[in-house]
């Protein structure tokens, strides 16, 4: 992959030449898993879970956007997900049979963004305005109370239109004909099986031009200097809140493409701690650290590398969130602490003492 | 005739929050970080207290005292392993994001140690119903033990900050590090000590709200210690007596809540609290504004 991208070094800048690097390894892993596909390489199991596996890329990416970029801990992105695959498969039930199947997906995928990107609005304006922790104890409300109220909602549909309950199914007051779409607890049955590996690649593809153009604009700029001194950054008259909503709806609308898309994966939709749960949104942070805050190409190896991990290694799987743990401990005291940092600088020195010490290593 | 009942849960409920929010805001004062593993401190002391009684046999106070021992140590432990390395660390998201991993941590060697399945707690009270209007009125012994425990623990807790040389230093080092360890003040050693008394402190709120909710899963701690930090957070992070009146009115909302309004919507109500307070007065009841300095 290097080599590939080196062909022009001195016609592409560093920033291009690494972004093409990203959206090129997209490119061969999709290719691999397709060739692997064709010459029937691949377990049903294996190819179960290759959508997923687009799903936590999206997501990965979408929350490095938050924690890396904008430098806000969201603990609820799992939240948003909810959102957008509610949404979504709301739509799509709705719409079924009314218009073509790949327009209704596109539709039902763009409904799932904004949605999710007007509650990130929502959340964003009362808590952005403050600093550090707060947001991160706010999502992570922000995604209980959304799972709450996922599975207490009712609606219906009949002749008379749509009907909506907080109760049960039977104040929805339904003629008899009527079709239960939101069944609180039991959630949306019935969504078309839209979602696909390569739907899946698409899209994975658009939120990194999305997420990568932004990082690299003035306005990706403007974020990374807030993240980095806000009082700085206030002071040569950038807007803060509007930067820091731009970039947490962003993150949100693309978590929401994600929930979309694991809506159209599954016939049944419900709201679990195990899918739309704390669990959930800590093991998509576990992704971001390993990979590397603030680096999106290491956050798409890593939601790989973690997810197929425990599949493979079949007898890990009660340990698997142990791991977890213990990844994201290690992880961040390896690479935030101060003195692992002084420890890794000494023993790059000490192997690799190329660039430092060129001239006086000549002897 | 409810409504006192309800108000009296509510204030027992709160007590327990108000214990766990004390750990919270001392750690926040003095640390300025969010100890996410706080509430499954609880659930340790719960399952502590748990294993000696239930599976031992054991008298209660023992299993108390154990518990309040081990969380202790348990407490000290994750400050020197995981947060002090990354007390200097360039972002503040660091030593938050590790907190959130040793919460993780904890959760998940509790469900391979005890396994997932709900254990039923036998209450370590020992003491009568209280009953009022011919039994239309029952206080329960937890209940009344929760908040005499409550008031106790915040008389001892202001009496230390107050009167103590160490708890003077605790006041020091959360408004300056750098000027308390000027004045000979072992900064360390006053760290370590709030995790400490923090620990003990949701070692106790563990052995109360295990008492007056006698359900246990690893997951125990997780929604109480978000619950508590809402109550930190509303009653002004940083502050003692914030911390107390956050907690009660927070107990009280929430028992009201679940009572006149939804009891599946009653986290709902409690988390949208928290909103509200970040909307309306962002530094909590008893907050003080802090200004940032360039």
């Amino acid at each position: 992959m290097n080599k590939t991208s080196g062909i022009y070094p001195h016609k592409l800048n560093k920033i291009t030449k690494n972004n093409f690097i990203t959206y090129l390894m997209v490119l061969v892993l999709y290719i691999a898993v397709q060739l692997l596909l064709v010459t029937g390489n691949v377990s049903s199991l294996m190819e179960g879970l290759l959508v997923p596996l687009c799903i936590y890329v999206m997501l990965a990416i979408s929350l490095n956007l938050t924690v890396g970029i904008l430098g806000e801990l969201s603990l609820g992105h799992a939240g948003f997900m909810c959102v957008g695959a509610f949404a979504g498969a709301f739509f799509s039930k709705c719409m079924n049979g009314a218009m073509p199947d790949g327009v209704r997906f596109i539709t039902a995928l763009l409904i799932g963004a904004v949605s999710a990107g007007i509650f990130g609005i929502l959340i964003g304006i009362p808590v952005l305005r403050l600093k550090g922790d707060y947001l991160a104890i706010v999502t992570l409300a922000f995604g209980e109370i959304i799972k709450n109220l996922v599975n207490v909602m009712y609606i219906g549909r009949d002749k008379n239109g749509f009907h909506f309950s907080m109760k049960d199914f039977f104040s929805l007051n339904m003629d008899a004909e009527g079709e239960v779409i939101v069944n609180g607890a039991q959630g949306i049955t019935g969504t078309p099986h839209d979602a696909s590996f390569t739907m899946g690649v698409i899209l994975i593809f658009l939120s990194l031009i999305i997420i990568l153009n932004l990082i690299h604009s003035r306005d990706g700029r403007a974020i990374m200097s807030i993240r980095d001194n806000r009082i700085a950054a206030e002071s040569i008259g950038i807007n803060i809140t509007k930067y820091k909503l731009m970039a947490f709806s962003l993150s949100a609308a693309i978590a929401g493409v994600a929930g979309v898309l694991y809506a159209h994966n599954l016939s049944t939709l419900t709201a679990l701690p195990k899918n739309f749960g704390y669990n959930m949104s800590i093991m998509i942070l576990v992704f971001v650290v390993l990979g590397g805050i603030g680096n999106i190409r290491g956050s798409i190896i890593s939601a790989i590398v973690l997810t197929l991990l425990p599949e493979l290694l079949r007898g890990l799987s009660d340990y698997r969130m142990l791991i977890y743990a213990i990844v994201l401990i290690v992880m961040m005291l390896f690479n935030w602490s101060p003195k692992a940092i002084e420890w890794k600088e000494r023993m790059k020195e000490k192997y690799f003492p190329k660039k430092l010490s060129k001239g006086k290593e000549v002897k | 005739m409810s409504f006192i009942s309800y108000l009296i849960n509510g204030i027992s409920l709160g007590s327990v929050y108000a214990i766990i929010a004390l750990g919270y805001t001392m750690v926040y004062g003095i640390a300025k970080m969010l100890n996410f593993a706080h509430g499954d401190v609880i659930m340790v002391g719960a399952f502590i207290v748990f294993t000696i009684v239930s599976t031992l046999s054991l008298p209660p106070v023992l299993g108390i005292a154990t518990a309040i021992i081990v969380c202790t140590v348990f407490g000290i432990t994750i400050e020197r392993v995981a947060y002090k390395p990354l007390r200097n660390a360039a972002s503040p998201l660091a030593v938050l994001i590790t907190a959130i991993g040793v919460s993780y941590l904890l959760q998940n060697l509790a469900l391979l140690i005890f396994g997932a399945n709900t254990k039923s707690f036998t209450s370590v009270v020992a003491v009568k119903p209280l009953k009022f209007a011919d039994g239309n009125m029952v206080i329960s012994g937890e209940t009344i033990v929760t908040i005499v425990v409550g008031i106790i623990v915040m008389i001892l807790l202001t009496l230390f900050i107050n009167k103590t040389k160490a708890g003077q230093a605790m006041l020091a080092v959360s408004e300056d590090k750098g000027a308390a360890s000027l004045m000979g003040i072992n900064v360390n050693k006053t760290i370590a000590l709030t995790f400490a008394i923090g620990s003990a402190l949701a070692a106790v709120a563990g052995v109360l709200l295990c008492s007056a909710y006698p359900s246990l899963t690893p997951y125990t701690g997780a929604m109480p210690g978000i619950k508590a930090f809402v109550a930190a957070v509303f009653g002004g992070i940083g502050s003692v007596p914030g911390a107390m009146i956050g907690g009660i009115l927070l107990g009280i909302i929430e028992i009201l809540g679940k009572a006149y309004i939804s009891s599946q919507m009653a986290d709902a109500i409690v988390f949208a609290v928290l909103i509200i307070v970040l909307l309306v007065k962002p530094t909590g009841i008893l907050g003080k504004k802090i200004q940032e300095k360039v």
